[in-house]
């Protein structure tokens, strides 16, 4: 049994005298999230195409879960994959609850396991049922009308999911909140992803491997961390941008760096030292807590906390206690620690 | 003006036996050229949506077809249908066509691109998709057709008169024959009223049939 849920085999794609995509060969593991990233025009989407066989390849294979694709029948196919798009595409026509119905339907399944997938669906992404279910799509803000695209393409719980540049047409701060949201949500339902963009920040934060594309074809298929330290060649370093040294703490946690041994691990937030001005943006929450971060958290959110506290240690709080610490020193030696880390 | 509105009345209220059975003669004939219409039409429209070249022939069928005047269509058909009721009905039924045909695939084809992208990629067959979601979200269009032709055809039915079809023309010809304006007047306000009530409730069904009444209503309904 593969551990593989999709492989592109040495695959090229024509359309008329135009070649689209040549020799893409690559593997995305079951689990996992790939990203397909490069500048529009690059393929990308057409990759994406091919695996819900919305357009076939002139040549090479597409194998999902072990399968030839061109084996299995369009309909059962697109059905038992997830798929979300860009202009979202809800059907206007319906509630909210009837969208997000709409392939356990084409399923046959019954009205009650329906019923109670939408409502699971919809308090997962967010949306309490008894407030949405019945609303139209066009009562519904952008943000919201996207959260309805990715639930109702979770309803029939598929092993893939193919997201096209699913938050691209949303404003920064609710792009940035579905982001989070979708990165927590993922590791509940454990779903393979795989997700355009032709956004490189999107790319680090989302993705555990990043493929790169240039005109038709991968330059670069690795994990964000490897990506960043050694891109493959010209064209990735500028699709990277100048601030290589950021992008690497944006995709650090900072449990990587944190120091454990300090004495104020095993204290609760409350006991913790106040510091000396409140910094007024930082990311502590609740009114009155000290500076600090969780570990999940990327080491660039630690260093801005870190430059508009006081503090020299920022401690790293889990679940109400401290479990940690960062300071510059530990963001500025990080990149050794990640060099041992990707050793392992 | 008012004293010719008094003697209209008047007139209808002293043949009002006369009057129930042109009025009955006219809605049967539009009823049933609509119902007709909109059969064929519907599916015409429909049917060209799926292909290029269907679409080309029933545009053009439908054109030729609201181009010819409905006398024309009678003087063609009187022949194989012979003169009367049945001629009337096939002309105006052929004089229905065009608006329906052109706001089904208009209300079809103006269906979000990416919806369609969306139900594809969700495993719908083009026969799911046509009933679940294209014809659905075209009904306000298709609607705006079938009420457009309706109208239209309240009017026409006045000709049915000149070839013995009945309806309300009968006294609209005679009253224009003997000078009789209140007659004439007798004649063609119930005809204005009739337009308006069938409008209203082709109006009411068809938020009935649709839940959602604020896209694209009124977009291709004038045209």
């Amino acid at each position: 049994m593969s551990q593989h849920a999709i492989e592109f085999e040495n695959v090229r794609k024509e359309y008329g005298q135009t070649v689209a995509l040549d020799g893409v060969s690559f593997s995305v593991e079951a689990g996992t999230t790939t990203v397909l990233v490069g500048p529009s025009g690059c393929g990308k989407t057409t990759t994406m195409k091919l695996v819900n066989r919305l357009e076939d390849p002139t040549d090479g294979t597409v194998r999902f879960e072990g399968e030839d694709v061109q084996n299995v029948e369009k309909t059962s196919l697109r059905r038992s994959i997830g798929y979300v798009i860009q202009d979202i595409g809800l059907f206007d026509h319906m509630t909210v609850a009837e969208n997000v119905g709409t392939v356990p339907r084409l399923k046959d399944w019954d009205e009650d396991r329906i019923e109670s997938r939408v409502d699971e669906l919809l308090a997962l992404m967010d949306l309490p049922p008894d407030q949405y279910r019945e609303n139209y799509p066009r009562e519904l803000s952008g943000g919201q009308r996207q959260r309805v695209g990715v639930a109702r393409a979770l309803a029939a719980d598929p092993d893939l999911m193919l997201m096209d540049e699913p938050f691209g047409a949303l404003d920064p701060i609710t792009r940035d909140n579905l982001q989070d949201e979708f990165l927590e949500i993922q590791e509940q339902i454990n779903t393979t992803i795989l997700f355009v963009t032709h956004d490189i920040d999107e790319a680090l934060k989302m993705g555990d491997k990043i493929a790169i594309y240039d005109v038709g074809e991968v330059v670069q298929y690795d994990t964000p961390e490897n990506i960043l330290e050694n891109p493959a060649n010209e064209f990735v370093e500028d699709f990277i941008g100048s601030n290589r040294g950021l992008k690497k703490l944006q995709v650090l946690p900072v449990e990587d760096v944190m120091d454990t041994d300090d004495s104020l691990v095993g204290t609760s937030v409350s006991e913790l030292p106040r510091g000396g001005s409140e910094p007024e943006s930082a990311a502590a929450d609740g009114a009155g807590a000290p500076p600090h971060v969780a570990p999940g958290q990327s080491a660039e959110t630690a260093l801005s906390v870190l430059l508009e506290s006081e503090c020299d240690d920022l401690p790293v709080v889990r679940d109400g206690s401290v479990v940690g610490t960062v300071n510059l020193e530990h963001l500025h030696h990080s990149k050794s620690q990640r060099g041992e880390l990707a050793h392992e | 003006m008012s004293n010719l509105l008094v003697e209209a009345t008047n007139y209808l209220l002293s043949n009002f036996d006369t009057f129930v059975d042109l009025l009955r003669e006219h809605l049967i004939l539009v009823l049933v050229a609509q119902v007709g219409a909109i059969l064929v039409a519907v599916t015409a429209g429909i049917l060209a949506t799926r292909n290029e070249r269907t679409k080309t022939w029933v545009l053009s069928s439908g054109n030729i077809s609201q181009t010819v005047p409905p006398l024309a269509v009678i003087a063609l058909v009187f022949p194989f249908v012979g003169i009367g009721f049945n001629s009337a009905l096939l002309a105006m039924w052929v004089y229905a066509l065009l608006p329906i045909i052109t706001n089904t695939i208009a209300g079809i084809e103006d269906v979000d691109e990416g919806t369609i992208r969306a139900a594809k990629g969700m495993g719908m067959t083009d026969s799911e998709i046509l009933r679940q979601i294209q014809l659905p979200l075209a009904v306000p269009v298709i609607f705006a057709g079938i009420r457009t032709s309706t109208v239209m055809n309240v009017g026409t039915a006045y000709l049915a008169i000149f070839i013995g079809a009945g309806g309300l023309g009968d006294w609209v010809v005679t009253g224009i024959q003997l000078f009789n304006t209140p007659q004439i007047l007798a004649g063609a306000i119930p005809g204005a009223v009739l337009a308006i009530s069938l409008d209203t409730i082709l109006g009411v069904a068809e938020r009935n049939l649709d839940t959602q009444t604020t896209q694209s209503g009124g977009a291709v309904a004038e045209a």
